[in-house]
């Protein structure tokens, strides 16, 4: 049987972290499921969980008025989902939608918020990873505005 | 005693079939002439097509080089020569110069696995390699397309693509800008795939697209491990006699219509973020 431990440790976003920084991650985290159509949070609503994905497909989701939501980006296995929970208003700017069954680790932020207050080097460790993935969602993001497809 | 057939001569080739793949690009089926005896033409080469009392444009051959009988194109529809091309008749002729350049390294993939990747049109060029790994699908190792669309409407080659994906040994990835409704797959930049594709360490990489699209693709297929003598590229100018002789395509020290259009990336690595090139 799979534990928490072994998923967390083997998922990339936490490759190379410590056993005791595991240890104190193990404490915040969760198996969830979600069905094909499920909304895993919307837009707006309090953001203090984010998300391991292990297997499926998140669409991230703009609403738009008097049009369907608009997905500015899809995540899959091995990603993470969401950082809101990490900065104040704590807030989700997205709707984050169901595609496929999704199976995923939730990390209860407001619980690793209180540890990396308390254990700053894994406060580091986390920002460290975020920053990461925040650099890389924004180059992504610039380069699908620059519409290089299109005809100029 | 052979005649070589002079290269600036239009043989006129007529339209067998017109097939429109998204709002604006379509795939023209030309018969070819009955008395060529030659090769078909190396994937990842182009034709100067001779639209009469128009102009001539170059274009890629999409199609597949087993089938020496006809030349595919696909084209898309963006100027008076391009849109009279894409409304063509069935049974009129257009006038066809080539096939030119080089093309992409099929004797160096024997055996190798092999990583194309591709946004917009410029899966059109890379298809005539998919075409040819399939029909000797012993002769290579894993074959990964990776492909990039504006929307989910610009994809190329719809059908082809999922038969693909269904070929042992074979991954396609595919994914859009912008998603629109109803669409259930992957939105993103095509540099978003890799982390879905089982990237083998040894593979051969030859990717086509816009320019500043290949630029990233090869900064990202390098941070994978891929050395840059293992990846090919497609460019594109605007090739007018297609021989070498105007200079009309000159990139740095290469014309593009004769050097390339396929080059190996160290070649022309110190040229592609030159703007005025």
């Amino acid at each position: 049987m799979e534990t928490l431990e072994r998923i967390i440790s083997e998922h990339p976003f936490f490759a190379g972290l410590e056993s005791y920084y595991t240890q104190l991650l193990i404490g915040c985290a969760s198996n969830v499921r979600f069905d094909a159509g499920d909304y895993i949070f919307r837009e707006g609503g309090e953001a203090n969980t984010f998300y391991l994905l292990r297997a499926g497909k998140v669409a991230l989701e703009v609403a738009a008025p008097q049009h369907k939501p608009i997905i500015v980006s899809t995540l899959g296995e091995g990603e993470i989902l969401g950082w809101s929970w990490l900065l104040p208003p704590y807030q989700w700017k997205f709707h984050a939608h169901a595609v496929e069954m999704i199976r995923a680790i939730a990390l209860d932020g407001k619980c690793l918020r209180d540890k990396c207050e308390q254990n700053h080097d894994l406060g580091y460790e986390i920002l460290k990873r975020f920053a990461q993935i925040i650099e890389q969602r924004l180059e992504t993001t610039r380069l699908q505005l620059l519409d290089v497809y299109a005809v100029r | 005693m052979a005649v070589l057939a002079n290269p600036m001569l239009p043989v006129p080739s007529v339209v067998r079939q017109l097939v429109k793949e998204t709002p604006d690009t379509f795939t023209l089926t030309l018969e070819r002439d009955r008395g060529h005896h030659g090769e078909s033409f190396q994937p990842g080469q182009f034709s100067m097509l001779w639209v009469f009392g128009v102009g001539e444009l170059p274009i890629s051959i999409s199609g597949d080089p087993a089938q020496h009988d006809q030349l595919v194109y696909t084209v898309r529809s963006v100027g008076q020569a391009t849109h009279k091309l894409v409304n063509s008749t069935v049974g009129n002729a257009i006038g066809v110069r080539g096939p030119f350049g080089t093309g992409w390294p099929i004797e160096a993939a024997r055996g190798r696995d092999l990583l194309l990747l591709a946004g917009g049109i410029g899966l059109a060029p890379l298809r005539p390699v998919i075409y040819h790994v399939l029909q000797h699908r012993q002769d290579f190792g894993r074959l990964i397309v990776l492909y990039g669309s504006r929307s989910p409407r610009d994809l190329l080659y719809r059908k082809e693509l999922a038969a693909w994906a269904r070929q042992p040994d074979t991954q396609v990835l595919v994914t859009v800008d912008y998603g629109g409704l109803g669409w259930r797959g992957h939105v993103g930049v095509v540099t978003t795939l890799f982390k879905y594709a089982r990237l083998p360490r040894r593979s051969i990489a030859m990717v086509c697209g816009p320019e500043i699209m290949m630029r990233f693709v090869i900064r990202d297929l390098e941070t994978q491990g891929l050395s840059p003598e293992d990846i090919y590229l497609s460019m594109e100018r605007n090739m007018k006699c297609a021989v070498g002789f105007c200079g009309h395509c000159q990139y740095g020290p290469h014309f593009i219509c004769k050097d390339g259009p396929v080059f190996p990336y160290p070649l022309v690595r110190p040229l592609l973020d030159k703007y005025e090139l």
